[in-house]
């Protein structure tokens, strides 16, 4: 569901639903007074609110200050220092997409380490998986004699060919950030200039791209 | 906070694509959007049927009432439950709240079996009538699941095989509690076994479904 990511895409199914679920529309937060007297966790769970309600410069403070929240949880769960930012990653983009699910009656911490904690062990899961999939270099050598070369070789150019016919059904956007940063190793501000696209916008597609095709190549979520 | 300025064009990313969202209802407030469409069936159904052959029952065998209660508590705290885990933050202990009336409904039935006299007014099903219990429970389950899950879809259930779980019980203890309505026999071991076979194959396919729905949502 790459496309629902974007509100607009949440926004309709939100009117496809309307006979069942009498939402509330959020309303605009009083932030001088979050920011001069609240505690932290108050503070952010007043953002957030204002956030609902299209407030893009409380949104960006709180999705900042839950940065260190979203590691602490991830560091609980096990995940290592290598990978502790893509589960930064991949949850700001699910609190992105499921902000409307946060009521401001209650704890903002809670919300979003609940989030964190299920992309970290998400992230853990789909490593173990991955993990279990690759061979060790001693094996593959013992396992595939020179013999299989050639059979190595038309298995790689499936794959290749796969890969590309997945890549050119991406959505614009992510193809070509994908084609830039990820195929032809070029770096963001290279790829910025080329495109004419700004490098948040490029990063965001790269990682949107790349969690496309790992679904379609190992299943993973 | 110097962890967080990798992130900084993400979040750049992210707020540029903001819009006001309305918020999701509490789970009080969906639980009872729900009801309101069991309470529709339920409506039809009496119209259908009357009230009198379901009192007429309960006075000859209690126990049936108290089973139909217990039906009832399971399916609105079940419900409730599966909200609530559609919310994060919410704990997991929400999903032991239909536990008292799941206690009831399978307590209250299972004595009925027990029983060594039979309630004048009522008959023990046969297997072919039971099995139109488990046809009814099934049939009445899969639009109920399927509403919950068309509901919960729109929320963010983090363990979404728990959530289908709670969905399933909640979807046949409400179709038990409809069947009450329209049921003629008396609670059987035959008739318990059906039941209980119908409820467990609603929330089996429920988790095997349900599950993966909801975590694609």
């Amino acid at each position: 569901m790459l496309q629902a990511l974007t509100a607009t895409g949440f926004m309709g199914v939100d009117s496809h639903l309307s006979p069942w679920i009498r939402s509330e529309l959020s309303v605009p937060v009083d932030l001088a007074a979050a920011d001069s007297n609240a505690s932290p966790g108050q503070r952010r769970a007043m953002w957030m609110a204002a956030a609902q309600a299209g407030d893009r410069r409380a949104y960006e403070k709180v999705l900042a200050e839950s940065v260190p929240l979203i590691r602490a949880a991830a560091r609980r769960q096990g995940v290592g220092h290598d990978h502790l930012d893509d589960v930064v990653q991949e949850t700001l983009i699910t609190v992105h997409r499921v902000r409307h699910t946060y009521d401001p009656a209650r704890s903002y911490d809670a919300w979003i380490t609940a989030i964190a904690n299920r992309r970290a062990i998400d992230a853990l899961r789909s490593r173990g998986r991955r993990d279990s999939r690759e061979l060790h270099d001693a094996f593959a050598l013992d396992n595939h004699p020179a013999a299989d070369d050639a059979s190595a070789a038309t298995d790689s150019e499936q794959r290749a060919r796969k890969l590309r016919a997945a890549i050119a059904e991406l959505p614009p956007g992510q193809r070509e950030a994908i084609e830039h940063l990820g195929l032809r190793e070029r770096s963001l501000s290279e790829t910025a200039e080329l495109t004419g696209r700004h490098t948040g916008a490029l990063k965001v597609n790269l990682h949107r791209a790349l969690k496309a095709l790992r679904k379609r190549f190992h299943g993973e979520p | 906070m110097s962890h967080s300025h990798p992130h900084e064009a993400l979040i750049d990313q992210l707020g540029t694509e903001l819009v006001p969202v309305r918020r999701l209802p509490p789970p009080w407030r969906r639980t009872g959007g729900w009801l309101l469409a069991v309470a529709a069936i339920a409506v039809v159904l009496l119209l259908h049927y009357g009230m009198h052959p379901m009192l007429q029952r309960w006075e000859g065998a209690p126990d049936l009432a108290w089973a139909g209660l217990g039906a009832v508590i399971t399916a609105v705290c079940a419900a409730w439950a599966a909200f609530a885990l559609g919310v994060p933050g919410w704990s997991l202990r929400w999903a032991w709240l239909p536990l008292p009336g799941a206690l009831l409904w399978i307590g209250a039935s299972g004595l009925g079996c027990l029983r060594s006299w039979i309630a004048p007014d009522t008959s023990i099903a046969v297997l072919h009538q039971s099995l139109h219990c488990l046809v009814f429970i099934v049939s009445f389950s899969v639009p109920l699941s399927a509403l919950l899950i068309v509901l919960l879809r729109r929320a963010c259930p983090l363990r979404p095989v728990l959530t289908a779980v709670l969905i399933g019980l909640a979807s046949a203890a409400a179709s038990a509690s409809l069947l009450e309505i329209c049921h003629e026999y008396d609670a059987a071991a035959t008739d318990l076994l059906t039941h209980a076979a119908a409820v467990a194959l609603v929330v089996a396919v429920n988790a095997a479904m349900g599950g993966r729905l909801l975590s694609k949502s």
